[in-house]
């Protein structure tokens, strides 16, 4: 397939004696958003850190444009061209924003266009650009997602991962991040999407997967998968009904 | 009541020993705040450090001042390839086994000196050991004003590492959170070896300061790292400026201890000070809430 970025190819992993990816098979189509949705424990986050290298695969391969990246490390794969925005808050609380602005590009090989780039994004982003100098922890909790998205933004990503990035924020900074995202996909960049809103979420992506207990089980372009009446079962609480 | 006179210098004396334990607490609040674990290594490697600047002098006859860049960058590398090849790896990450490598690791080392270098105390002389300074209400020996200036200096140093530089900025934000360290691509075991590194650099450092007016001998250690472990606790874990202002407190205690109490009981003002300190304050003078 030309137009896939990312194929998981039968991944297995979990923590410990768990198993969370039971054999996760799927391809990501480049330069779109793909909304992955479940019920808890379906492995979504999990995937997210198999594809970045934060948890080592039991077996199946991972793709990324073509090349095997299983078993790459973080900054391997940020070299590679993927970001990972996880969930939660994961900047740096202690230093100013333009310097975890700063540290997101420590993997960049060429240092010399740093200032530019901050710079940049600072523009890019007016709420940070107005703070730059204050400390990330006296961010609002919108804001230092905002953070987040652009540190891992400023090594100008070809895939992003963002998980749950909406959990915490005010419906009108949920709009903001999902403005940013629409953006990042005007000009290009592949966007991997967990969402508890998956509403909201399918109704601006391209794609969706439907993850359960590791496994996908559809894989189908939003539109169909909003109007899928085994995707409301599945919110509702229940199972999906097995397939054929 | 005591006069002046004699508390006056008492007190400038505590300050000196006090930069020094402040010195050693440094390196040890470094690795804590990085790293999370308690070096139980700290004495150990401070003893060896001591040994290198003893035998710089008696081999080759290099001045201990002269020896800081030597034994600095020599326990640097110690201390780096120390965490780089044994702690982290013999840790799998977890606390405990960490805590237990780095107490091994000090039954081995101290041994090893015992093995070596047998159990004698020396000492080592220059032209300044018993020169003095006057500051007209007090004399101070000059290799303790010499050590008071260094490790002042070096805190300076250290925090200007800390704050103004790539790397510092790096330490600190691996120090405080590790997954977004990882999600930007620092390389943390390179830099939790670096800090490993730094923390003892300091111990080669305050080595070197203190053997013109000190002894080594295998035991040395523990003179220093039980006092050192309260000076950080004292000023809060992880805490520079705690570990700083600890370390000098704790010097000015033990020398007014030993003036009121006697030699013997002098550090007995220590363990009450940090007691009535942790009543009042849990997470030391300048500790924040874990």
């Amino acid at each position: 397939m030309s137009d896939s970025i990312l194929q998981l190819d039968a991944v297995v992993g979990g923590y410990g004696k768990m198993t969370i990816l039971n054999g996760t098979t799927t391809s990501i189509r480049r330069g779109r958003i793909t909304t992955v949705i479940g019920p808890n424990g379906a492995g979504k986050s999990t995937m997210f850190k198999a594809i970045f290298g934060l948890l080592p695969l039991r077996s199946g391969r991972i793709l990324f444009e073509g090349r095997d990246v299983t078993g790459h490390t973080p900054r391997m794969m940020l070299d590679a061209g993927v970001c990972y925005v996880p969930q939660g808050r994961n900047i740096f609380p202690e230093l100013s924003v333009r310097h975890n602005l700063e540290l997101g590009a420590v993997a960049l090989k060429d240092q010399s266009g740093l200032p530019d780039r901050v710079a940049a994004m600072l523009k890019g982003f007016p709420i940070l650009a107005e703070k730059a100098d204050s400390q990330a922890s006296t961010l609002s909790g919108g804001q230092q997602k905002l953070l987040e998205v652009a540190r891992g933004l400023l090594l100008d990503p070809k895939l992003i991962l963002i998980d749950e990035p909406s959990i915490g924020l005010s419906p009108l900074m949920v709009q903001e991040v999902f403005g940013i995202l629409k953006a990042l996909r005007g000009k290009g960049v592949t966007i991997l999407l967990i969402e508890q809103n998956a509403k909201q979420a399918l109704q601006m992506s391209d794609y969706g997967l439907v993850l359960e207990l590791g496994q996908t089980r559809i894989e189908d372009t939003a539109a169909n998968i909003r109007a899928d009446p085994r995707i409301a079962q599945l919110f509702l609480g229940g199972g999906l009904q097995p397939i054929r | 009541m005591l006069e002046f006179s004699i508390l006056l210098p008492a007190i400038l004396n505590g300050l000196t020993i006090g930069a020094i334990y402040a010195l050693i607490a440094l390196g040890l609040t470094l690795i804590y705040g990085v790293l999370h674990i308690i070096n139980f290594a700290h004495g150990s490697l401070l003893m060896l450090a001591l040994y290198g600047v003893f035998f710089l002098h008696s081999l080759f006859g290099i001045d201990p001042y002269l020896a800081l860049p030597v034994v600095g960058i020599a326990l640097f590398g110690i201390g780096y390839g120390l965490q780089r090849f044994v702690i982290g790896h013999a840790g799998h990450g977890r606390d405990e086994n960490i805590l237990l490598v780095t107490l091994g690791l000090s039954v081995i080392i101290e041994n090893l000196a015992l093995y070596l270098w047998r159990a004698d105390t020396r000492t080592i002389e220059t032209p300044y050991s018993f020169e003095t300074l006057d500051f007209g209400i007090a004399f101070i020996a000059v290799p303790k004003a010499v050590a008071f200036a260094g490790a002042l200096l070096v805190a300076a140093l250290l925090w200007l590492l800390m704050t103004r530089t790539d790397l510092g900025r790096a330490i600190r934000a691996l120090a405080k959170e590790r997954q977004g360290a990882k999600l930007v691509g620092i390389n943390v075991e390179h830099i939790f070896a670096m800090s490993f590194g730094i923390g003892c650099a300091c111990l080669g450092v305050a080595a070197c300061l203190l053997l013109p007016s000190f002894y080594v001998s295998p035991q040395v250690g523990h003179a220093f790292v039980l006092v050192a472990f309260t000076v950080v606790v004292l000023g809060g874990m992880g805490s520079f400026v705690g570990a700083l202002l600890g370390g000098l407190i704790i010097g000015v205690t033990e020398s007014l201890g030993g003036l009121f109490f006697g030699e013997s009981l002098g550090q007995l003002g220590i363990f009450l000070i940090f007691i009535i300190v942790l009543l009042f304050r849990p997470t030391g003078l300048l500790g924040q809430k874990a």
